[in-house]
């Protein structure tokens, strides 16, 4: 139905052109659900924006052929190529919160773009977007069509993202990570109806994602791509169970797995190669006066938030975040805390930190109490004790300081090194040990990818001396391979410096592979607390099951490494 | 909703009273009310006699109630120079500064938006190089320049407009309005460009600052995969979701208009409240001072309340819910 042949797209810049994507050759048959996976700047989704017709100015398709069914897409102008938009080929984006026109009820936005490629009244567009809404599961879809998309759950606004793309019968739908923003209960739900979609209605996806999990869950046929180019493609069990070139089999390798724990991922480039000797960094971190590992104990914790006032006369109802919540972190282990959007992962690593007062409960650190909110003073040893690395490392790092500052703030804001100098080598040499060269003191963190970045975040964790690391979905922002790396690092320094760590992610196969327990949240409630190997083995409540249940996983055969 | 609404009025009270205080202190404060009134020749004997007739000896706090009572009661005192009330002189000059602020606000808006968005859709074209250069000249020259400049042109050297006044007027009820006669607007025209050119530009500049920014947002990408018609695209999708930073900065702006219409007032002799002010200033005439300041703040207040429901109206996501 699809056919693309020798796609390549430049974009030309002030040193010539840049070529994007080259040589790219895909055949997408109705009904079949063709996979693009790959790591960030690996070009999928300038394959996705080229075949629409939707490349960013002012990039070009420089060569290759575009045929949908009989219809060149490269010989029709513009009027043409906007018409066909929609009517033919329609596109879902990643995150449903974003790609809805918040000003407009569902219904108009249904109703207008049926007629935008139909001649058909208005009532019987909106029969029609009524009974799409319905059979995509949206209950009560003659009411609910007429609210807002904010009225709805990120889930829901995702079928109505699906039926917005679904409703005027394209042939193909393009789906660029139509699932990375959603939790897994919801993204298991939004795969099955895409599935669903295509067996019923014989509409070709093109499914571009970077997690491998979900394209082994549903795609039929695969395409592997890096740099632009595609690296390897075919049936999906064929690519991904017996993968040919090394790019795919490393992909592979560092895809974390649900079923076992490893100690190591394999990195095939793992730059930081340990001569025995101990470095200087090492030494320093080592010869802390607190060498005891330190443990956190948490009992029944609660936070409540303030309502949104609505009324003159009535209290708002405060809502709460964390419902009484208690686990202890042992000294020295990891803890993977595990929960889906909402249910207080992050409230929790607040409340910790004291940036959020709790509304009751009490916090122990290696058995002294640990004050909460603005009680904590500035000076309190725990702020030095307790670190923090953050989700994104491209905001979390000040991009108006040099590496050297951000690194030494914590050596001179803790009082560690008052020697200037000293401070930057060993600003140097903790570069050096969380495997980055140390020429990057000098420069500024957008000269830095996101792994990149995620190391630095973890050095200046490091600086501080700390003995309890708190981790924020730490590598949720990183391609696989990098987060292989990111996890090795963390376990590295985990086990070289006896560090205690709260490990906070909603991926749970990645927390497998680093947690010794394992909590479980749900709208702010524990649902089960255990040793991690435990609960992965054999969950006990049901939503863990469930959850476990839900996540895309690899079949098994395919586990050869 | 009502405990948004109640919230806003609440504050708005908050702000006229400070404003209130303000205007108080200037008749405490510039000058000594009692020898503005008197004579060389007043005794000290009488002098002190009208000063506790006026009740200057009161304390502090008590004549700051008297006076805010005053004003509630729409009692805004009379002016030292005309011995006229001072409610009277305001409420005959309010509309001709009214009508000049919102005939310059529509200019401003009807030119400002359709330009802001086709600069904003062709940001590398000639014709929008153009006018943002030519808008630049407009921004970076005095208002009474421009003024100066189109009467000279279009009053002097043409001949076709007139260079001062209202023109024709027509009585509506207790307003006096220029609206209705073609000499009014004519003699409006000049004036409504010259304090109109400054809004236009912010407005235009505005627009298309947000309009790029929507455009490329997701779900203007999404509406275009999808092939919602142009049209709709730039208006009701991508127009419609710039209109909550706008409004903020033109309802800011109105009340700028209203206030510091002052300039061109003056240099077109439009007999508005800017002018009035301006003589007052001359002569030292303190209650119409402070009764503009009043006036003026409760216009702003106004505006406000006004953008702030304008808000509501535009952007569902701030409509929380009443009931449940």
């Amino acid at each position: 139905m699809l056919t693309v042949e020798n796609l390549t797209v430049k974009f030309p810049s002030r040193f010539g052109d840049i070529t994007a994507i080259e040589d790219v050759s895909l055949c997408i048959q109705p009904g079949e659900i063709h996979g693009l996976v790959g790591e960030s700047g690996a070009g999928k989704s300038t394959v996705g924006a080229a075949i629409i017709g939707l490349l960013q100015t002012p990039g070009y398709i420089a060569e290759g052929d575009l045929k949908l069914g009989d219809t060149d897409l490269r010989a029709l102008d513009p009027g043409e190529a906007h018409a066909l938009r929609g009517k033919r080929i329609s596109m879902i984006f990643q995150d449903p919160q974003t790609s809805l026109n918040p000003l407009m009820t569902v219904e108009d936005q249904l109703i207008e773009t049926i007629q935008a490629h139909e001649n058909i009244g208005t009532t019987a567009a909106r029969t029609r977007a009524i009974d799409l809404l319905e059979e995509i599961g949206i209950t009560g879809a003659a009411e609910r069509i007429k609210s807002y998309p904010h009225q709805f759950s990120g889930g829901m606004r995702q079928r109505v993202v699906i039926a917005l793309a679904l409703c005027t019968n394209p042939e193909l739908i393009i789906a660029d990570e139509p699932t990375t923003a959603l939790d897994v209960a919801v993204q298991s739900q939004v795969l099955d109806l895409i599935r669903t979609l295509a067996d019923t209605r014989k509409i070709g996806f093109i499914l571009i994602t970077h997690d491998i999990g979900v394209i082994a869950q549903i795609s039929d046929s695969v395409t592997v791509m890096r740099r632009g180019c595609v690296v390897e493609t075919g049936k999906t069990a064929q690519v991904l169970g017996a993968p040919q070139e090394s790019y795919t089999i490393g992909l592979m390798d560092a895809v974390p797995p649900l079923d076992r724990k490893l100690r190591r991922f394999r990195v095939p480039e793992e730059t930081h190669d340990s001569d025995g000797s101990v470095s200087r960094a090492e030494q320093w971190l080592l010869q802390g006066q607190q060498q005891s590992e330190i443990g956190l104990t948490i009992d029944a914790l609660q936070v409540q938030f303030p309502g949104v006032r609505t009324s003159l006369f009535r209290r708002p109802e405060p809502f709460t975040a964390l419902h009484s919540v208690s686990f202890e972190v042992k000294p020295g282990s990891i803890l993977g805390l595990v929960g889906e959007s909402g249910s207080g992962k992050s409230t929790l690593a607040k409340a910790i930190t004291g940036l959020v007062p709790p509304s009751g409960g009490e916090m122990k650190l290696g058995g002294d109490p640990l004050p909460t909110g603005k009680a904590r003073g500035r000076r309190h040893p725990s702020r030095q004790l307790i670190q923090m690395v953050f989700q994104d490392p491209y905001s979390s790092l000040n991009s108006r300081h040099r590496i050297g500052d951000i690194l030494s703030e914590p050596l001179w804001l803790y009082d560690l090194v008052q020697d200037k100098d000293e401070r930057r080598a060993l600003a140097a040499d903790m570069l050096d040990l969380v495997g980055m060269a140390p020429d990057a003191i000098d420069k500024y963190p957008h000269q830095f990818s996101g792994g990149q970045r995620q190391r630095i975040a973890v050095a200046r964790a490091l600086l501080a001396r700390p003995r309890f690391l708190i981790c924020d979905e730490p590598t949720s922002a990183l391609d696989v391979s990098i987060q292989a790396e990111i996890l090795n690092l963390l376990k590295d320094l985990q086990e070289k410096f006896g560090l205690t760590i709260l490990f906070i992610s909603h991926n749970l196969a990645v927390v497998r592979q680093m947690a010794d327990d394992m909590v479980v949240l749900r709208h702010g409630r524990i649902e089960e607390f255990g040793p991690s190997e435990v609960l992965f083995e054999t969950p006990q409540a049901s939503y863990t099951q469930k959850l476990l249940e839900l996540t895309p996983v690899m079949p098994k055969e395919w586990n050869s490494a | 909703m009502v405990y948004f609404i109640f919230k806003r009025l609440a504050q708005s009270v908050f702000v006229m009273l400070a404003v209130a205080f303000l205007a108080f202190s200037l008749f405490r404060f510039v000058g000594d009310p009692v020898s503005q009134m008197t004579g060389v020749e007043t005794s000290v004997e009488d002098q002190e006699r009208l000063r506790e007739d006026l009740g200057l000896n009161d304390p502090f706090v008590l004549q700051f109630a008297r006076f805010t009572g005053n004003l509630l009661q729409g009692d805004f005192g009379f002016s030292y120079r005309t011995r006229q009330p001072v409610a009277e002189m305001i409420v005959t000059r309010i509309p001709a500064t009214l009508e000049l602020g919102i005939v310059a606000l529509l200019i401003s808006l009807f030119v400002g938006i359709p330009t802001g968005v086709y600069t904003a859709l062709r940001p590398r074209g000639f014709v929008t190089q153009t006018i943002l250069m030519t808008t630049l000249i407009g921004v970076s020259i005095p208002t009474f320049v421009i003024g100066i400049m189109l009467i000279f042109l279009f009053g002097v050297q043409l001949g076709w407009l007139p260079t001062f006044g209202r023109g024709g007027t027509v009585q509506l009820g207790g307003w006096e309005s220029s609206l209705f006669t073609v000499d009014g607007w004519r003699a409006l025209i000049l004036p409504a460009l010259t304090l109109g050119v400054y809004q236009l530009t912010l407005t235009m500049r505005l627009v298309r600052a947000e309009m790029m920014e929507v455009m490329r947002s997701d779900y203007i990408r999404f509406a275009t995969a999808r092939g919602v018609p142009m049209g709709r695209l730039y208006f009701r999708h991508a127009l419609a979701n710039t209109l909550v930073p706008v409004i903020t900065i033109v309802g800011l702006q109105f009340g700028g208009v209203i206030a510091f219409s002052i300039v061109t007032e003056s240099v077109f002799q439009w007999p508005g409240m800017g002018l009035l002010f301006l003589e007052s200033i001359r002569f030292v005439d303190i209650p119409v001072m402070g009764v503009y300041l009043v006036v003026i703040a409760f216009f702003f207040v106004l505006v406000n309340l006004i953008v702030d429901l304008l808000y509501v109206a535009i952007d569902p996501r701030l409509r929380i819910k009443d009931v449940s």
